[in-house]
């Protein structure tokens, strides 16, 4: 089957420092795939580039057949700026972009049904008319997972998308994630709860800068892997000179 | 018969009174929209310095051509879209943020303006592209003040959704379509539509005013933008029917009196809003069951 993603030898990073370095490997359709790593270890510098705001600054990142509106994105709430007055209703059926593009309304009794039943699946019936600045954080993040649902994408990128939730919220939206991998959708996403992971997911990255394991998940979260990506220097090496490594052996899977 | 005398006589009268009239109804519909975009786009200070880029361009149009408001306008308009398409290519294509590249363009702007009006070396009164006339609003420039504001509108609407959504979550946006940037620089541009539309009734000085302050003044009275965007407008309207009123009547400058009224409309909100007024916070009445 073909890849649905495509990592050929890619390095991503800012102000030419690398953040991701070197990265090789395939992701197929369907996959269920989680990204583990300390602070600083590249996860959301890799979704960047997977979603296609963020350029390479060597390799590259295919995609495949995938559209720009085959990819669903959430990112990390602190990209969204919770001050802007737009109710819950408005903001989750941004998520019908895809169909609505720029001038279509979604006053339209479908669409409003699809927006009920998004905010119906992540518990936020009767939140319609509510300002975003007033959720709670927990309550943003089942609104993020709303919009996801809606924008029906093949491929599913979740930036660490159960960070400071509850037991209970994050079973919710576990249940969604698993929802998403029997419909045979593609769904990364960036976690550090490890025995969440080893429970859920049944194959993992593990970054520290670069890859440092990629495969079963039992396999990759090992003590010797983790320590060694605890062993990751976080910062950037102003000294650092011009990487001449073209081709560095994959060691994904 | 005295408040007909005070408030409705000066427009029956007068027909440059009903001009002006004319002229700041269709200010406050393409600039209050804007204004109210400009607030939750954390902008309000982009408005002002485009002001100041607009203005150098007004006095090389006011040098080559006199008194002649299309040559004006038209200077303005380069001036304004330059600078605005500069920065925004800048602030998008760089690391640096909006508001450093647009105040280093238009501080250049503004030197070069000074420039080439030294080098040409003739003292040139502007007063009054730096503070209007709203009463000397002959066919022309009316027709041009409500033409631009119909395009404001339209254009608003073209770019209204990305607009939004590119002001409450731009990372979503840049996943979903390539919309964003073009949809910003559309709205950069109809700032500088909007100040130039502005400084023929108010001078480049104040021009930006007519578009803040009702936006100001709608964020006390709504959560919701469709709200406020219609607060702006009604609140701008009204500041400059009662500032024609006031200037008719006391013959203070009027472009100074339309924006004092929405400065005094704006502290009624601030005390007495329904949305975080400073009176409403105080005493925010009993709480809810739930």
């Amino acid at each position: 089957m073909a890849a649905q993603l495509q990592f050929r030898d890619v390095t991503l990073g800012y102000d030419r420092h690398p953040a991701v370095h070197h990265l090789n490997g395939e992701v197929a359709p369907g996959a269920l795939l989680a990204i583990v790593g300390p602070n600083g270890a590249g996860k959301s510098t890799l979704f960047r580039g997977i979603v296609g705001i963020l350029k390479p600054l060597a390799g590259a990142i295919l995609t495949g057949d995938l559209d720009v509106r085959d990819i669903a994105y959430l990112p990390q709430s602190a990209d969204i700026d919770r001050s802007f007055p737009i109710s819950v209703f408005d903001f989750v059926g941004t998520g019908l972009w895809r169909s609505t593009g720029f001038f279509g309304g979604m006053g339209d009794s479908r669409s409003r049904e699809k927006i009920a039943q998004a905010l119906a699946a992540v518990g936020l019936s009767g939140f319609e008319n509510r300002s975003i600045g007033t959720l709670s954080g927990g309550q943003m993040q089942r609104l993020l997972f709303a919009r996801v649902l809606l924008q029906d994408a093949r491929l599913i990128v979740l930036d660490e998308p159960l960070n400071a939730i509850d037991a209970k919220t994050s079973d919710d939206l576990l249940a969604l994630v698993r929802r998403w991998h029997t419909e045979k959708r593609t769904v990364l996403a960036a976690l550090h709860d490890m025995d969440l992971v080893r429970a859920n997911f049944p194959e993992t990255l593990l970054l520290a800068r670069g890859p440092v394991a990629w495969g079963k998940t039992a396999d990759v979260l090992t003590a010797e892997h983790l320590l060694e990506a605890r062993r990751m220097c976080e910062a950037f090496d102003d000294s650092a000179g011009a990487c001449l490594v073209h081709d560095v052996p994959s060691r994904a899977a | 018969m005295m408040i007909y005398d005070a408030l409705i006589a000066p427009f029956t009268e007068f027909e440059f009174m009903r001009r002006a009239l004319a002229a700041v109804i269709a200010l406050a519909l393409g600039g209050a929209p804007i204004g109210v975009f400009l607030m939750l786009r954390r902008m309000s200070l982009v408005g002002d310095a485009m002001a100041h880029a607009i203005l150098p361009g007004a006095a090389i149009g006011f040098l080559l051509s006199g008194l002649n408001l299309f040559a004006m306008t038209a200077g303005g308009l380069i001036a304004g879209f330059t600078v605005a398409i500069l920065a925004g290519v800048v602030a998008r294509t760089t690391e640096l943020k909006e508001d450093a590249s647009l105040a280093t363009f238009y501080l250049a702007s503004l030197a070069l303006g000074v420039t080439i009006v030294s080098i040409k070396g003739t003292n040139i009164d502007l007063l009054h592209v730096l503070f209007g006339n709203i009463l000397a609003m002959d066919d022309p420039t009316l027709l041009v003040i409500a033409f631009n504001a119909t395009i404001t509108l339209i254009v608003l609407a073209v770019i209204y959704r990305p607009l939004v959504i590119e002001s409450v979550d731009p990372v979503f946006l840049r996943t979903v379509s390539r919309a964003g940037a073009p949809a910003h620089l559309a709205f950069l541009a109809l700032v500088v539509v909007n100040l130039v539309n502005g400084f023929q009734a108010l001078g480049t000085l104040l021009a930006v005013g007519l578009m803040i302050l009702p936006a100001g003044i709608a964020r006390f009275w709504s959560r919701d933008i469709t709200g406020m965007i219609c607060i702006a407008v009604t609140s701008a309207i009204v500041s400059g029917y009662a500032g024609l009123v006031l200037s008719f009547q006391t013959k203070v400058p009027s472009g100074p009196a339309i924006i004092l009224v929405a400065a005094v409309l704006y502290m009624g909100s601030v005390l007495f809003g329904s949305v975080s007024g400073v009176i409403r916070q105080m005493f925010p009445g009993r709480h809810l069951e739930a």
